[in-house]
C-alpha cells in the first residue's frame, strides 16, 4: 500500500499481524458485520490533500476575510493575549493529554487545574470552584439545574432580561427539556428590577435567580438586596460575571450570591469565531457537593509528598449514571489553563491596569461618538465599564457597513434596538479618533 | 518526568510583574471613577511574578505530565489517536470567517457518517448526546407524541448515556446484553411501547463487539414508534468501513478528540457535532451553547479529514481493528478474556489469569496492572469498566500506533502477568518510577482542600 504518514503499518506488518490473529484479510476483521451494513461505495470527499495543499487551502480561506479591528463585545472581549500563553499551552504535554485519572502521571494537568480553582475562587470570592465548563451559557444552565436540585420541591428559576441573550438561550433550552420553569425578572432603567423580583418570588416555587454583575449594557449592576430577598424565601442567587472586570468590580460573593458562572474568554483566550472559550462555576461551601463537573483536590501521596487528584467524584457520570448532577465529561480544561497562564502574568495590579485602560478608553470613545451628534445616550445614570450602549440615528446596518469599510467592527444591534461598542486595552487612542472620523 | 512541589502562588513577590500593557491616561479617571458600593473591598490575590517565573513553573509543570506526544494510550473508548501537528498550526492561524469550514466539514462528516446534516454547537461528546437527545424529543413533541418520555439504554452504555437522559428530562430503561455480549433482542421486544422516545446504541458497543443484530433492531424500535440514537464515542472502527446512517440510526454525534484526531487537552476543549437523518433536520437548531462551538477544534478536524481523504480514509477503521485484535490475541493466555471473538477497535480482559493470590496474600487486581504499566512509560487502560465485568481491563490502541509500539506494550503486559505471578507485591506497590506514588484519595475525598488558602493557614 501508499505509506501515509498517520499510519505506520507496512504491508509485513499487516501481514504479520493478521497471522498472529489467524485471519486473511482486513476485511475478514469485519465478518460479524452484516453486508448490508457496510459500506461498499466510494466515500464522497476530496482527494487526500498533501501537507502543503492543506495549508494553502486554510491560507487561501483566511486571506478571503477582511481583518477588522474590533470594538464589539456583546458576550466576547478582544483582550491581549500575552506570547506566553500559546507558548505554554501548545506544550505537548499539556495538549495531548488525557484527561488526569491516572494522577501519577498528570500532576501537571491536576497542578494548573488546582491553580485555576484558585484563581477563580479569588475573583469571584466563593468557596469552590469546578475544573471548567464548556461556556459561559452553558455554566449558567448548569447552575439553574443545581438550584432547582437543591431546592428540592420547587421548580422556578428567574433570570433576568439583562443577562447577555446567548446566556438567556442556552438557560432556556436546558429548562424546556427539564421541565423547569423560567420567569424573567424585567429590566429597569437598564439594569435588573428589584421589584419586579421580588414580585416573581412572592408568586412562589421560586429555586433561584440568575442575574448579571456587568450587564448586556456593558452596566455595573447594583444587587444589593437580592440575596436577602432571595435567601428569605430558602432560594438562591446565582451571578453571572465577566472573570476580567471581577478584578475590580464588587465580587458574587459580597454580593451575598450562592453561586458564580460566566466565561472565562475575556481573560486572555482570543476571540476564535466563537470558541474553544471556558466556562466557569464556584459556588459557595454548602452547594460543594451539587456542584458539576471535575473538581481537583490537594492531598499526599504514600511518601508524604503534596500530590493532587480528581476528587468528590461520586457526583460525577461515571459513578452515577442517571443520578449524576450533571452529564459533563470532558470539559475546557486546556483552555482553563490559558486562563490560569494569564492571571498569573497578569496579577492584582496588571488586572486593574487592563480595568482601567477599558474604562478610559471606553469613555473616551462614549463621549466622542455622543459629540458627533449621531448617537443619543439611553441609561444616562448608569454606570459602564467597557461596554456600553447608545441610540442609533442611522440604522445599525448602516453604521456597521461604514465602519466595516474603514476597517472596524462594532455597533452591533442589541435586541432593544441600540447599538453596543466595546473599547479594551487592545485599542488605542488613535484607533478611536479614527472610527469616530469614519461615521 | 520528575517531581515538582511548586504552586505558582508559593513564587509570589508583592511588585513583580510579568505582563506589558500601555500606560493608563494619568489626566483621566479610571476605575476609580466607580461608585465605591461598586468596587470589590479587596484585591484578588493573584500571584505577582515575573515572565520568565511562569514560563519555568508551566514547563515544570508540563514535565509531570504524559501525553500523546510522549507515549502510547491503550486507553479504551477514549481513542487516543495521534494529534497531527499541521492541524495545530491551522487553529492557530488567525480567526477567519467559519461558513465555508463548517460547509466543508459538514458534507464531509455526512459522507463518512451516511447523515444528512451536523450542528456543531456541542462542545463535548456528552454534550452532543444531549443535544441528539433534545432533537429526539423535539421530534416526538413536534408530532404531539408527548408521552414518549423514556429512553432505552444498554446496561453496557457510557456512563454519560444516563446522565444525558436524565439532564433531558427521560427517564432511562436498562436493556441487558445477553451472554455474548450484545444487546439482548428478547429483553428489549418487552420494553417497546408508546411512551419509548428512542434508544441509544454504541456500535460496536463498549466490549469492542459490533451489535450485529442493529438492523433488527433498528427495524423493531421505528416500528415501535422511536428513534435511534448512536453514541459516536466508538466510531473510529467504522470510519471507512460502515456508516451508521445505514444501519438504520436517526441522530449521532461524533468526538472530534476521538475518532478525528484533535488533541484531547488534558480534559477538553473538545468537539461533539451532532447529526441527523433527513426528517430531522429541522430540528438540528437546538441551542445549546453561547456561539458557534468550539471552532478551533473544528478546524483541526477539518484539516485532519482533508488529510486522510477518499484514499485513506478506507484503512482508517480497518487499521484500528487490526491493532486492538492483535493485542487481544498476543494476551489472551495470560488475562482472562470473557469474550473470544473478533473484536473492533477496542476489547476487555476480566482481569488476570494468575493473580499471584496465595497463602493469605492478596493477588494482584487491575488497578495494579494499570500502575504497573506507568512504571514501563505506558498509559493505562481503562479500567473497572465496562461495568460487565468486576475486573475490566479496556484495550484500544488506535490505527497510529505501529506494530512495535503494539509489541513493547504486549511484553510489557506479559512482563506484568509474570510479575503478579511471581510476587504481587510488585504490583501492589506500583507506581514506583512515576513523579508521585499513589496518592490517598480518600482523604482528599473526606477533607477536600480544593483552593490554595485551604491548606495553607493564610
Amino acid at each position: 500500500m501508499a505509506g501515509f504518514q498517520y499510519f505506520p503499518h507496512t504491508d509485513s506488518d499487516i501481514r504479520a499481524m493478521l497471522d498472529r490473529i489467524g485471519v486473511k484479510s482486513l476485511d475478514d476483521l469485519y465478518a460479524d458485520v452484516p453486508q448490508d451494513c457496510l459500506y461498499k461505495g466510494e466515500y464522497d470527499l476530496p482527494d487526500a490533500m498533501t501537507e502543503q495543499q492543506v495549508r494553502d487551502f486554510f491560507e487561501g480561506l483566511a486571506a478571503k476575510n477582511p481583518k477588522l479591528k474590533v470594538f464589539a463585545g456583546a458576550g466576547a472581549y478582544d483582550h491581549y493575549t500575552p506570547a506566553v500563553i500559546p507558548y505554554i499551552t501548545q506544550r505537548s504535554e499539556f495538549i495531548t493529554a488525557y484527561t488526569p485519572y491516572q494522577c501519577e502521571i498528570s500532576q501537571g494537568t491536576l497542578r494548573y487545574i488546582f491553580e485555576y480553582q484558585s484563581m477563580i475562587c479569588t475573583l469571584t470570592g466563593m468557596d469552590v470552584s469546578n475544573a471548567s465548563m464548556y461556556d459561559g451559557p452553558t455554566a449558567a444552565a448548569e447552575s439553574m439545574r443545581m438550584m432547582v436540585a437543591q431546592a428540592k420541591k420547587k421548580n422556578t428559576v428567574l433570570v433576568s432580561n439583562t443577562l447577555l441573550p446567548q446566556v438567556r438561550g442556552v438557560i432556556a433550552t436546558y429548562a424546556k427539556y427539564a421541565g423547569i420553569t423560567i420567569k424573567e425578572i424585567a429590566q429597569d432603567n437598564g439594569q435588573t428590577s428589584k421589584a419586579s423580583l421580588e414580585k416573581l418570588i412572592a408568586q412562589g416555587d421560586v429555586a433561584g435567580a440568575i442575574v448579571p454583575s456587568v450587564n448586556r449594557f456593558g452596566i455595573i449592576e447594583n444587587l444589593e438586596g437580592m440575596a436577602d430577598a432571595l435567601h428569605a424565601d430558602k432560594a438562591l442567587l446565582t451571578v453571572y460575571c465577566d472573570p476580567s472586570a471581577l478584578a475590580v468590580v464588587k465580587t458574587p460573593a459580597e454580593w451575598g450570591a450562592d453561586v458564580a458562572v460566566g466565561d472565562g474568554q475575556p481573560l486572555g483566550i482570543p476571540l476564535c469565531y466563537g470558541g474553544p472559550y471556558v466556562g466557569f462555576m464556584a459556588c459557595k461551601q454548602d452547594y460543594m457537593r451539587k456542584l458539576p463537573g471535575r473538581i481537583v483536590g490537594q492531598t499526599t501521596d504514600k511518601e508524604g509528598r503534596r500530590a493532587f487528584v480528581l476528587t468528590l467524584q461520586a457526583r460525577e457520570q461515571h459513578i452515577r449514571r442517571e443520578k449524576a448532577t450533571s452529564n459533563i465529561c470532558s470539559n475546557e480544561s486546556l483552555m482553563a489553563l490559558w486562563v490560569t497562564v494569564y492571571l498569573s502574568l497578569m496579577g492584582p495590579e496588571g488586572m486593574k491596569q487592563v480595568n482601567d485602560l477599558c474604562y478610559q478608553r471606553a469613555h473616551y470613545l462614549y463621549d466622542k461618538l455622543l459629540a458627533t451628534g449621531q448617537f443619543e445616550p439611553v441609561f444616562k445614570d448608569a454606570t459602564f465599564l467597557k461596554e456600553f450602549v447608545i441610540k442609533s440615528k442611522a440604522p445599525a446596518a448602516q453604521v456597521q457597513k461604514k465602519l466595516a469599510d474603514a476597517g472596524f467592527f462594532g455597533a452591533l444591534e442589541t435586541e432593544d434596538g441600540y447599538v453596543s461598542f466595546c473599547v479594551t486595552e487592545k485599542r488605542s487612542y488613535a484607533d478611536i479618533d479614527e472610527l469616530v472620523k469614519a461615521l | 518526568m520528575k517531581y515538582y512541589d511548586k504552586l505558582i502562588f508559593e513564587l509570589s513577590k508583592q511588585g513583580r510583574t510579568g505582563y506589558s500593557l500601555p500606560q493608563t491616561c494619568s489626566k483621566c479617571k479610571g476605575t476609580e471613577a466607580i461608585p465605591a458600593g461598586l468596587l470589590r473591598s479587596k484585591a484578588p490575590e493573584l500571584p505577582q511574578v515575573s515572565e520568565v517565573d511562569v514560563v519555568r513553573h508551566y514547563t515544570n509543570l508540563s514535565q509531570m505530565n504524559f501525553g500523546v506526544d510522549t507515549g502510547f494510550y491503550p486507553l479504551g473508548s477514549c481513542t487516543m489517536k495521534y494529534n497531527p501537528k499541521i492541524n495545530e498550526e491551522i487553529a492557530a492561524m488567525p480567526a477567519f470567517g467559519g461558513d465555508a469550514i463548517y460547509k466543508g466539514i459538514d458534507s464531509a462528516l455526512a459522507a463518512i457518517t451516511g447523515m444528512k446534516h451536523f450542528t456543531f454547537k456541542p462542545c463535548a461528546g456528552a454534550h452532543g448526546e444531549l443535544t441528539g437527545l433534545m432533537i429526539i424529543r423535539e421530534y416526538h413533541m413536534s408530532r404531539g407524541d408527548t408521552k414518549r418520555t423514556r429512553i432505552i439504554v444498554p446496561d453496557s452504555a457510557h456512563g454519560t448515556n444516563p446522565a444525558s437522559a436524565a439532564v433531558c428530562g427521560l427517564d432511562v430503561v436498562v436493556v441487558k446484553s445477553n451472554v455474548n455480549g450484545l444487546v439482548d433482542v428478547e429483553d428489549l421486544k418487552p420494553l417497546l411501547d408508546d411512551t419509548i422516545a428512542g434508544i441509544m446504541m454504541t456500535n460496536p458497543n463498549t466490549l469492542g463487539l459490533f451489535e450485529k443484530d442493529i438492523r433488527q433492531i433498528a427495524d423493531l424500535v421505528h416500528a415501535a414508534g422511536g428513534l435511534l440514537y448512536y453514541d459516536g464515542a466508538n466510531m473510529n472502527p467504522l470510519i471507512g468501513t460502515v456508516r451508521p446512517g445505514d444501519m438504520g440510526f436517526d441522530v449521532m454525534h461524533l468526538n472530534l478528540h476521538k475518532s478525528f484526531s484533535t488533541p484531547h487537552g488534558g480534559g477538553g476543549p473538545g468537539s461533539g457535532p451532532v447529526g441527523v437523518c433527513d426528517k430531522l433536520v429541522p430540528f438540528l437548531g437546538v441551542n445549546v451553547s453561547g456561539f458557534n462551538g468550539n471552532f478551533g477544534v473544528i478546524l483541526r478536524a477539518y484539516a485532519y479529514i482533508l488529510m486522510l481523504g477518499r484514499q485513506n480514509v478506507k484503512l482508517c477503521g480497518k487499521l484500528a481493528t487490526l491493532g486492538a485484535n492483535y493485542i487481544k490475541e498476543s494476551l489472551k493466555d495470560c488475562y482472562k478474556l470473557p469474550i473470544p471473538t473478533v473484536c473492533k477497535h477496542e476489547f476487555v480482559f476480566d482481569g488476570l489469569i494468575n493473580d499471584g493470590a496465595r497463602d493469605g496474600k492478596e493477588g494482584a487486581a487491575t488497578l495494579d496492572v494499570a500502575k504497573r504499566l506507568l512504571d514501563f512509560g505506558f498509559h493505562a487502560p481503562t479500567i473497572y469498566f465496562p461495568l460487565l465485568f468486576h475486573q475490566a481491563i479496556m484495550i484500544e490502541p488506535t490505527e497510529t500506533e505501529s506494530k512495535e509500539t503494539l509489541d513493547e506494550f504486549i511484553d510489557v503486559m506479559r512482563k506484568i502477568a509474570a510479575e503478579a505471578a511471581q510476587d504481587p507485591d510488585i504490583l501492589h506497590g506500583a507506581p514506583h518510577n512515576t513523579p508521585i506514588s499513589r496518592p490517598d484519595e480518600t482523604t482528599a475525598a473526606r477533607n477536600p482542600i480544593l483552593k490554595y488558602w485551604d491548606a495553607c493557614a493564610c
